[in-house]
């Protein structure tokens, strides 16, 4: 049997928007995770969410 | 469609990250106090970076788990989803649910499972503060490598005949990605940073904690957005993606 034979593939032009949004929620998680203050919050976002960065396992102090 | 898939993301991961959250407060948040108190008590050490000198309170950390991971399972949970429309139809998965979960899997062993075997996460107090950007470059380009590591995996098992017998795909899958990113931990430097005196049960559980958290995140994420993907599926009176009748809904 051909595998996935009934589900049409979305074409490249469907996706790529969403791939650009993609970028979006990378940047989202560089703001979590690796933040070291360079943005201008500060350090608050840092500090706030400081034990989930070490708890998801992000190299920190 | 493609949007439909990508809002399921979001609000899936939101869910998953709220569960890991939970999780993590639960079995790590115990652990990251003990590191805490033990920096605190260590204050002689100047260079270190005291968590209890900061602006925002430990309680206010507290709840702050629960943002990080509900931020982080949101943008998880999108990227998720683009990858599962890219993917859709194209890979050797026959239903939505298989690919759902099966993805789930090997983006938590490529991007969780190999970067915690080579650069274990560590609690507060451990990290030396002068290391973290060298720290945090190996550790992404482990993370990445062995995602595309896995992506070669998954292309070497799609482009296989499917009268190979049973054993081929798997065993090749797995030799390809054990080959690359295992190459590549190989060729890192270690990093050993946990002083000799830090006691060892506290890091192993922290570790343990930390491990489950990601290991919720992911299944709470494939699983859930599998359910999702198959309900909608059957409320649009569309067959499910293998053509099989689903089951009557009362
Ligand atoms: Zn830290």
């Amino acid at each position: 049997m051909d595998p996935a034979a009934n589900v049409q593939p979305f074409p490249l032009r469907q996706l790529l928007p969403a791939l650009l949004l993609g970028v979006l929620f990378m940047l989202a998680i560089y703001l979590v995770q690796y933040d070291q203050g360079v943005s201008q919050t500060g350090s608050l976002l840092h500090e706030l969410m400081h034990d989930g960065r070490h708890l998801l396992g992000v190299p920190c102090h | 469609m493609v949007w439909t898939l990508v809002r399921r993301g979001l609000v899936v991961g939101a869910i998953a990250g709220l569960l890991a959250g939970v999780f993590a407060f639960v079995f790590g948040e115990p652990r990251v106090q003990d590191a805490i108190d033990i920096e605190n008590a260590a204050s002689a050490h100047a260079s270190l970076a005291h968590v209890g000198d900061w602006v925002v309170s430990r309680d206010e950390q507290r709840g702050g788990l629960f943002l990080a991971t509900a931020l982080y399972g949101i943008a998880a949970g999108g990227l998720f989803s683009i990858a599962f429309a890219a993917l859709r139809g194209r890979g050797s998965q026959r239903t939505d649910w298989e690919l759902s979960t099966r993805l789930a899997g090997a983006i938590f062993v490529a991007i969780v499972v190999v970067p915690f075997l080579k650069y274990p996460p560590n609690p507060p107090a451990v990290g030396d503060p002068e290391t973290i950007g060298e720290r945090t470059a190996y550790y992404l380009i482990l993370l990445v490598g062995s995602a595309l590591a896995m992506f070669a995996a998954a292309r070497v098992m799609w482009s296989m005949r499917s009268d190979a017998p049973p054993w081929a795909r798997p065993l090749a899958g797995a030799g390809t990605f054990i080959v690359v990113a295992g190459g590549l931990a190989l060729a890192l430097p270690a990093i050993q940073e946990v002083p000799r005196d830090f006691p060892a049960p506290l890091i192993w559980e922290f570790r343990l904690s930390s491990l489950g958290t990601q290991a919720v995140l992911w299944a709470a994420l494939g699983v859930g957005f599998g359910i999702a993907t198959v309900r909608a599926a059957a409320a649009h009176g569309r067959a499910p993606a293998r053509g099989e009748r689903s089951v009557a809904a009362p």
